[in-house]
Order: C-alpha cells, then structure tokens, then sequence
C-alpha cells in the first residue's frame, strides 16, 4: 500500500476540516481527489506530507507513519502544493538545484524523469522564477516535486485556473510519470478531470461522499437523467424548477440535466408541460451521468 | 428590432515593449448579452478586459463602454459597470453588512439607498443569520454569489466577471449561472470569462482569444458547426492547439 488513511480527523478551532476519513491508495495508482475549495483537500495533503499533525487518526506514505517516520516521509515523496512555493528571486535553475542538493542528488542524476518536462522551460532556466509565466511556473514547480525521485507525488490543484489546453497537456504528462512507477495523489476540483484517473474519492465538506473508479462510480447514480433543451434557457431552467415532479435540475452546458420523481415518468408529459409554458423546440433525450452528476445528488 | 451595443470595440491593441498582448480585436456586445470571453492562459484576455473596464489606456484601436470612449472617459465607464473577479471580491475582514456598505458608498449611493438595497441583497440570498460575520469565514460558494451581488448594487449598465466560479462546488457554481441568467434576463450585459467549456455553451455568443488575436466569435451553436465537434471543450482545442 503506497498510502493508507486511517479514520485522521482534522479542525481548525470551531471548523471540521477533515471528518473522519479513511482510504488507500495502491503503489503505482494515479488517485484523484476530487472536491470544491474548502472541502478539505489542501488540509489532507499537509497531513500527508507530515506539514500538520491530525488530531485524530493514523496515516501511512510509502509505509512510513506521517508522525513517527516524517523525515523518511519527507525523503520518499514530492510535494506541489496549491500555491507557487519556489523561491521566486532564484532563477529556473538554481532552484532546480537548490531543490537537488537538499535531497542529497544532482540535476543530471534523475534528470531522465524531469526531461520531458523540463526541457520546455530550459530556454528560460537563467529567469527569476517570480518572472514566468504560469505555465511554466506549474511546469517549475513539478520538475522540483521529482528531482530526488520521489515515490510518491503529491499534486494539490495543478491545474486550478489553467485552461483547458494546458489542463490536457499536464494531465497526459501525469499519465506517462505514473507509468514509471510513481504513485500520484492529485487534487482537482475539475469534474472532468476525474476520469483520468484509476479511482477518485469525491469530497465535500471534510467527508468523502464515495470512492471508486469514475466508470463504476458513474454507474451507481440512481436515477434516470434527461438532457432536456429548449429555444430560452432562462425560461426552461425556470419552468423546469417548477414543475411539480421535478425530482433535479442543473443547468448542464447546452442542456438541462433533469432527473423525475417518478418511476414511470413520460417525457412526452413533461415535453406538453413546457409547452403549456411556451417553450419551444424542445428536445428531451435520455442521457448518460457524468461524475459531476454523481457529485451533486450525493452532495444534495 | 435591433438591439444597442454596450460594447463597441474597433482595432483594440495593446502593446507592451515588444510584445502585442492584445492584437487589434474587434467585436461588439448586445444590451442583456452574456457575452463569454475566453482564451487560453497568456491569450490577453484580462489585458483586453483591464482596457473595457477603463483602468489600461490601449496603445491603439478605440472601444466604446456603456456609450463611454476607454481612453478619454475612464472614470464614467467605471460608474457605469459592475466588476468582479475569483481573485478579488470583497473584504474578508469586513462583516456582509459592512462590505455592503464600503461598496455602495464607492459607487456612490447615497446611505438611504444603501439601507435599502443591504436588506434586499441580505433578504434575496437568505443571509439573514451571516449579515453581521465576517465574510473571511463564510464558503467560497457563499462569497461568489455575494460578490456578484455586491457588483451590481449600483445598477451597472455591464457586469464583468473574470473567472467567477473557479473552484467552487458544482451545485454553487449552477445557481451562480442561474444569477447571471437573471441578471442578463433583467437587462444588464454579462461578459465573463471561464475555464469551464460547460460554461461557454451558457453564453449567447462566445468569443475565442488565442495569441492576442480574437480567432472565432459566434454562438456557441454555430462555432460547434464551424468547427465539426459536439462540444465547445473541442471547439477550444482544436482553436488553441492550431
């Protein structure tokens, strides 16, 4: 077991960071922690790196414990926190190798794991870290993660605020790291981002509403989801919420997730319901949930 | 019946030493629009925006704002629109009430107004029990959808959100949607940027940076014909990666 979480309980004067939360990770698995700001995810990974001690609770990284075995700990994983933490007066390079000489290696040492993606920042390696872009910080602030080798890589939100592009890119990039053996914890609160991974724990407010691979966690949503579409957005979200067997309604890109009360719903029912409502060009269809469906009728 | 523009921006550039951050755009934006702006990181989309919201004086081209010029009229565009960002909102260690307050006095409201427009915005959201804490310690979700609020106290002819919903919960971040759908309904244009390609298919039109140069604009309907996919997630890659 790369990471084992124990029953670890967290707060914070009056607020409940982390509840009473338990999981495992496999060695070599990519694990997703997906979840909104303030669901505790940041809190988890400081636990995990050994950064902040739970008030409640056991945790094992790489089978060292996060109290008594903190320095192994600290030894054996890479750490990318939330928040640009590399020294932003250094340059490219001397961070890189500030990073390297505090884990007792080199640049060229494991320069193999880092190349891919260090080679996009290099032309830049004699630039204050402060300077860059952050494209390229985020690319900065892996390859520091890797340098000693880590066995296991913790992301806290790599890709919070980046653009879908990029988000693709450095989501690919983990996929080819993971197949040299490391064990990847990341966090996101991109709901799309979930089905990159082997298995996810959703979490909101400090508790973790289910753990599973994305393709089984997707086939355990309860209902029947509809992608309801019509001429005015306004008016349909607006009707839909009103209409009285409505059992969920979000709007969903150009569609209207709904799900009914009933068993033995017709949409041809609903369909002369928004008619009566004026709408037009309505088009209701059976559609497959995604995790982000799952989220919210957990979360409900 | 042909609708005003609230937006009008002809050949809008904005050049920094030797880089062209934004590349003469040209586009315009419809009364009660929700205009979506996006573009990758370091496309230009917050230089383009920091020229419409009237506090960076393009280098050329010429906009026109709530019928304000951009670069003669700066301080009457900012009475005239609504502002707010995911990075700066409102003022953790001020109360709900109190940053109310502040931003109306901003504006410019007189306090008889503010009164009245505190109790609506406190009564609409059901902040009732949270009114007098700071607003440091409420959800993320919470802070969003007061901010908005707060964005519009004074009316605003325009209402700019820049990456409105970053992180916050999907539930949230639907009934901020829902805000905006209102808002837009009442009137007032939207124009926001996301990175939530779900997002985009909510806009009436959607508008594409890429490199500083405004590379596709239309419905997201008929930018997901032009470009052959059924998303506007593909839109945006097949735009961006070129």
């Amino acid at each position: 077991m790369s990471i084992s979480v124990q029953h670890i309980s967290k707060s914070f004067k009056d607020v409940s960071a982390l509840k009473d939360i338990s999981f495992e990770v496999n060695e070599g698995e990519l694990f997703g922690l997906i979840g909104p700001d303030g669901a505790g995810k940041t809190t988890l990974f400081r636990v995990l790196t050994t950064l902040l001690f739970a008030d409640e609770g056991v945790a094992t990284v790489a089978d060292y414990d996060v109290v008594d075995d903190y320095k192994a700990i600290r030894h054996s994983v890479g750490y990318m926190p939330g928040k640009f933490s590399l020294y932003q007066d250094l340059t490219v390079e001397e961070n890189l190798t500030f990073f390297a000489t505090i884990f007792g290696t080199t640049i060229e040492e494991n320069y193999d794991l880092i190349k891919e993606i260090y080679v996009q920042i290099e032309p830049f390696k004699n630039r204050r870290a402060g300077d860059l872009s952050g494209g390229m910080k985020q690319k900065l602030a892996l390859s520091c993660a890797l340098i000693h080798k880590p066995k296991v890589l913790f992301l806290d939100e790599p890709t919070t605020g980046v653009d879908p592009v990029s988000r693709k890119e450095f989501w690919e990039m983990l996929k080819r790291l993971q197949k040299k053996g490391i064990t990847i914890l990341v966090s996101t609160p991109y709901m799309d981002e979930a089905a990159l991974c082997d298995r996810i724990a959703l979490i909101q407010d400090g508790e973790i509403l289910e753990i599973d691979a994305p393709e089984s966690i997707v086939n355990k949503f309860p209902k029947v989801l509809y992608d309801v579409k019509a001429s005015n957005m306004y008016q349909l979200i607006k009707s839909l919420k009103e209409y009285e067997h409505q059992y969920s309604v979000y709007p969903f890109g150009e569609f209207v997730h709904y799900t009914d009360q009933r068993n033995d719903f017709k949409p041809a029912e609903l369909s002369n319901y928004l008619k009566e409502n004026n709408l037009k060009e309505i088009t209701i269809t059976k559609t497959p949930p995604t995790i982000e469906d799952v989220f919210m009728e957990l979360a409900k | 019946m042909k609708k005003e523009n609230v937006i009008e921006a002809t050949n809008l550039t904005k050049i920094f030493g030797d880089f062209t951050a934004v590349d003469a755009i040209t586009f315009e934006v419809k009364k009660g629009e929700i205009f979506g702006f996006l573009g990758a990181n370091g496309a230009g989309k917050t230089t383009a925006m920091k020229m419409l919201i009237g506090i960076s004086i393009p280098s050329d081209g010429k906009a026109t704002v709530a019928g304000f010029d951009v670069s003669s009229h700066p301080e009457d565009i900012k009475k005239n629109i609504g502002y707010m960002s995911q990075k700066f909102a409102l003022y953790d260690d001020l109360t709900v009430r109190e940053n109310i307050t502040f931003f109306g006095g901003i504006y410019g409201l007189k306090r008889s107004q503010i009164k009245i427009k505190s109790e609506k915005l406190i009564n609409n959201l059901g902040l009732q029990e949270v009114a007098n804490d700071l607003v440091g310690s409420l959800p993320l979700g919470w802070k969003q959808k007061i901010a908005f609020s707060v964005a519009l106290l004074h009316d605003p002819k325009i209402i700019f959100l820049d990456e409105p919903t970053g992180g916050v919960d999907p539930i949230t971040r639907r009934q901020f949607w829902e805000m905006i759908y209102q808002t837009a309904h009442e009137g007032t244009t939207v124009f926001v940027t996301t990175h939530y390609m779900d997002e985009a298919e909510y806009c009436d039109r959607v508008s594409i940076m890429v490199n500083g140069k405004i590379e596709a604009l239309d419905t997201p309907k008929k930018l997901k014909e032009q470009f052959e996919v059924d998303n506007m997630n593909d839109v945006f890659l097949k735009l961006a990666r070129g």
